[in-house]
């Protein structure tokens, strides 16, 4: 069995190192043709472009992808440059007429995506000709030797219940170099999917086959982030079941995560483009949802016939009344642990690091204000975005609607959510997202604290104060704080993922939906003692 | 100002300090020769197992002392000149208090067994037990067996700690059965196959004789009592249970006899000094309760309730319902009222047992004879609501009520199969009774009455 394991471990490391590998492959270049018929689809009316195009990649030469984008993101800056010394030009001529033509023929969008765009149609090589294989030896290579590493736990870690031995000896899960390590790969990997899409193109041609049989499109580079997103979900969610075949409620919610994801986050947008139908994620609430009150997605939706508009006003009812009233009945656990994407990940990637998350009040004081100021931005944000969409007027006071959405997008979207949201697992626990930044957890954490039948009960004075239930924690709650009172735990960030109450050795704590009465309890003398002491101390 | 002092910070000293501090302004001076900082003693364990690391295990923060003004002095205390009201310090220093709580727990037993003081012998009670360990069994290289003398729940904790590192262990157990003074067979017997599900060499009705040493003073082999067999071994751990820590009090004028003497209102003999948690013992047992009660919670309520009496509500140490919790390896055990094993079984008592075919499941539920009155149970691998048992023990229940409304005590997480039906229909067909089973009530859970 140990053999297996380790050679899983082998396996699935020459698939990174296949994986990592596959970036520098291939070649880039146009045909003539091709160029013509990438101008035409785009439809620039740059007078400039093509011929900088033409001179840039347009050659025998073999480009590799950071050559062929660099060469790319020139030609257009060369194009822009071009018309921008004409601006210039006229500007100080005076000549406003000339002036005000010259803009037309920028050429907008990020230098990476629009290489993104041309090494998706230049790209030759082993991705992109050797698709099967290549896929094989990367992410067939990392499937196999993740479930032979994983699935021999199921004799070797012995008998079902709690196997965290040796957690904080192991350099991957207690900050050791292969941490550090795992940090500096997401990292790496998230600044390149959301800013350097075309360094990863060759990533894109593997998943290619896939994208066209389920939308009938060739990969995008979000395809290919949710296709790693599902696959690694599902190896890892192998893991969780394995790890927890003693607890049912953790089998249960891996499963609902799991189940939304593939389905809810992956298929059904990706067959809703198959039938020209707008790319929407049903279970993916505003504000976390920030984009889905931007002009553009309301443009869309409105101009999709009778199903844009179901989208749109099932996108408002889930977020005013489906959410909160969820949130009453189960606590938000029915959102985070259980049915979101970036939960699910959290839960099933995440979990090894649960742990890391920091406990103290400092980061409890530094949570609630990231957090909450991240809920003002969006809703600030989104106030833009209505009235510009209603008004037609592009800023408010000066400031442009598009240039707050950028910032957000940029910001909270991209950096947050993404590089540092799941980048940081490794150093500061699986919820860093969900923790300080995503703004639809705030929101239901106002219900869940306020307005709620969730709660986490103590079970009377059995709390021995362990810190199992502290340092398991995934969103950094210092549940021990309560347990050992005898205080329920009832808290805004608590996503319910029951591990707390799966790890306590002795029986102390229960996610349960109860009465509302009692549901908050302070208490000073724990229950076990004398009960007149305990009446009259408790009612002071 | 008023000076407190306590000499110990383990669970009860570091209650009845927090409980003195939200009641009154006194100066308070916690005395420590083991940690600078409050630690949990149940949880270090997990530190060795790899599944928390020290700081961890410290409930409070480090600046939590200074915010509520509790000072915390590192010392080992040498004596006390209750006369001077002072204490006196190994090195020479003194402090003198106006009230003084002594609370300095335990300390492993040794029973002059030959070879006790030996290098790689040690018990697994104090932060200085987890460094010994490290250092002595840091991995199965280092520690080829390790043996452990004493079936009680520190045992078997230290097994499961060795056997997470794959260090061979056996397990030496004076009882017949494991912890059977305690447990009814049917759950003794249990814990016994899952111990050696877990590949520790249980050995049952085995006594230590001695241990031997290497030419290094170092550990080197057990011999058993019984068999004269010798037993190569690298680490011994002593777990045969723990008597108060108060070598220190002999010349001090304060009553002791196994532990420090004190009165319902936890009072030694000499006034203003009081005695708390494991090294407190009553002149009188408190009902069914053994004079010295070296438990976590017992000790946590002594605190709570000197801290009364501390702050000028003169307060008696009446502790409600028994109750108490371990875990054996995998299987977690909550006990709640008074369950005697069949050793120590009252002339009243009766039990009703169930245990699960497969799974690791069982519970014994105690009851009266010739009333039906509930008295207790002991529960195995299924959680069960403190607050519901101690209402059902206050308010006297049949056992035919307990389990009618058993739904309502049960405390596994969501979505985990209940075992009432079975479990009520066994006691059904063992007395020809025709319980049905209720369904959990919210409304009857959290009922006053």
């Amino acid at each position: 069995m140990k053999a297996i394991k380790q050679s899983g471990l082998v396996i699935f490391l020459i698939g990174l190192v296949f994986f990592i590998g596959t970036i520098f492959t291939g070649s880039f270049s146009l045909s003539p043709t091709d160029l013509d018929t990438f101008i035409k689809e785009k439809n620039y009316k740059s007078t400039v472009i093509k011929s900088a195009l033409e001179k840039a990649i347009v050659t025998s030469e073999d480009l590799n992808i950071f050559q062929f984008s660099s060469r790319v993101t020139k030609a257009y800056e060369s194009s822009n440059l071009y018309y921008d010394n004409l601006i210039q030009k006229y500007n100080k001529e005076k000549n406003w007429k000339e002036k005000g033509k010259q803009y037309q023929y920028k050429i907008s969008g990020k230098p990476h995506s629009l290489s993104f765009g041309l090494a998706k149609k230049a790209g030759k090589g082993l991705a992109a000709e050797h698709t099967g294989l290549m896929w094989f030896l990367t992410f067939g290579l990392g499937i196999i030797g993740a479930l032979l590493f994983i699935v021999p736990d199921v004799v070797l870690l012995g008998k079902p219940g709690i196997k965290n031995d040796g957690i904080y000896l192991s350099a991957a899960t207690n900050r050791g170099w292969i941490g550090w390590f795992a940090f500096v790969f997401l990292v790496t990997f998230y600044i390149l999917l959301y800013f350097y899409p075309d360094f990863i193109v060759n990533w894109v041609f593997l998943v290619d086959p896939i994208s066209l049989s389920i939308s009938g499109n060739p990969a995008s580079q979000w395809f290919l982030y949710g296709f790693l997103y599902c696959t690694v979900m599902s190896v890892m969610a192998v893991r969780m079941y394995i790890k927890y075949r003693h607890n049912k409620y953790q089998i249960l919610r891996t499963t609902s995560v799991l189940f939304f994801q593939i389905v809810f986050a992956f298929l059904i947008p990706e067959i809703l483009v198959r039938f020209e139908k707008p790319w929407y994620d049903f279970k993916n609430a505003f504000p976390l949802d920030y984009d889905f009150f931007f002009r553009w997605n309301l443009d869309e939706l409105l101009s999709s016939g009778g199903f844009g508009l179901f989208i749109l006003v099932w996108g408002v009812v889930l977020t005013v009344l489906v959410v909160p009233i969820m949130v009453y009945f189960f606590g938000k656990r029915w959102y985070c642990s259980w049915v979101c994407g970036c939960g699910g990940l959290a839960e099933t990637l995440g979990d090894p690091y649960r742990q890391l998350s920091s406990k103290t009040l400092l980061s409890w004081k530094f949570e609630r204000i990231v957090i909450h100021s991240v809920l003002i931005f969006v809703l600030v944000m989104t106030g833009f975005a209505l009235y510009t969409f209603f008004s037609g007027a592009s800023q408010i006071i000066g400031i442009k609607t598009q240039t707050i959405q950028d910032i957000y997008g940029f910001l909270i979207g991209s950096i947050f959510a993404g590089v540092i949201g799941t980048g940081f697992y490794p150093i500061f626990g699986n919820r860093v997202w969900c923790r300080f930044g995503c703004p639809l957890a705030a929101y239901l954490g106002f219900i869940q604290r306020f307005k709620s039948k969730f709660r986490i009960t103590t079970n009377g004075g059995q709390c021995i104060s362990c810190g199992n239930c502290s340092t398991y924690c995934e969103q950094g709650i210092d549940v021990r704080a309560y347990a050992q009172k005898g205080e329920n735990i009832v808290r805004s960030s608590c996503v319910g993922c029951g591990v707390c109450s799966a790890v306590c050795p002795r029986g102390v704590l229960k996610l349960e939906n109860g009465p509302e009465d009692g549901r908050i309890n302070p208490t000073e003398i724990l229950l076990g003692n004398d009960i007149n002491l305990m009446e009259l101390v408790n009612k002071k | 100002m008023e000076h407190i002092v306590i000499i110990g910070n383990g669970i009860s000293g570091v209650t009845a300090a927090r409980h003195i501090r939200k009641n009154s302004d006194k100066k308070i001076t916690i005395v420590s020769a083991e940690s600078k900082y409050f630690f949990s003693r149940t949880a270090l364990m997990y530190v060795y197992m790899g599944h928390m690391k020290f700081e961890h295990t410290q409930p409070y923060e480090n600046w939590f002392w200074k915010k509520n003004n509790i000072e915390l002095k590192q010392g080992f205390v040498s004596a006390i000149h209750s006369d001077k009201k002072q204490l006196a310090f190994k090195n020479g220093e003194t402090l003198s208090f106006d009230k003084l709580i002594i609370a300095t727990g335990s300390k492993p037993n040794k029973f002059g067994w030959p070879g006790q003081d030996l290098e790689g012998v040690m018990g697994m009670y104090h932060k200085q037990d987890l460094e010994k360990l490290e250092k002595y069994a840091p991995d199965n290289t280092a520690c080829n067996r390790a043996v452990i003398v004493g079936g009680g729940l520190i045992g078997i904790e230290l097994a499961e700690m060795l056997r997470s590192r794959k260090i061979p262990v056996t397990f030496l157990v004076r009882e017949a059965s494991f912890w059977n003074g305690v447990l009814p067979a049917q759950e003794s017997k249990m814990i016994n196959e899952h111990i050696q599900e877990h590949h520790i060499d249980l050995r049952l009705s085995t006594n230590l004789k001695e241990i031997k040493t290497d030419e290094n003073g170092r550990v080197k082999a057990v011999i058993i009592e019984e068999t004269g067999e010798e037993l190569a071994c690298n680490v011994v751990g002593l777990t045969a249970g723990v008597t108060p820590n108060i070598d220190f009090l002999k010349e001090s004028g304060i009553e002791i006899g196994r532990g420090v003497k004190v009165n319902r209102f936890l009072e030694t003999n000499v006034k203003d000094i009081y005695a708390i948690g494991d090294c407190a013992e009553q002149h009188e047992a408190i009902g069914q309760r053994r004079n010295i009660e070296a438990v976590w919670y017992t000790g946590r309520m002594m605190g709570e309730t000197l801290a009364q009496t501390i702050c000028g509500t003169k307060t008696e140490y009446k502790p409600g319902n028994w109750f108490n919790s371990a875990k054996f390896l995998d299987i977690e055990y909550q006990t709640y009222g008074w369950v005697f094993s069949e050793r120590g079984k009252q002339e009243n008592e009766a039990y009703f047992q169930w245990q699960h075919p497969v799974d690791q499941k069982c519970i014994t539920i105690s009851f009266d004879k010739t009333t039906h009155q509930f008295l207790g149970i002991n529960t195995f691998g299924i959680r069960m609501r403190h607050e519901i048992f101690d209402k059902w023990l206050t308010g006297q229940k049949s056992i035919e009520y307990i389990l009618e409304y058993l739904a309502d005590a049960n405390f596994d997480p969501e979505f985990y199969k209940l075992h009432e039906p079975e479990i009520v229909a066994k006691f059904n067909q063992e007395n020809n009774t025709n319980i049905q089973p209720k369904k959990k009530s919210w409304k009857r859970i959290f009922s006053k009455t």
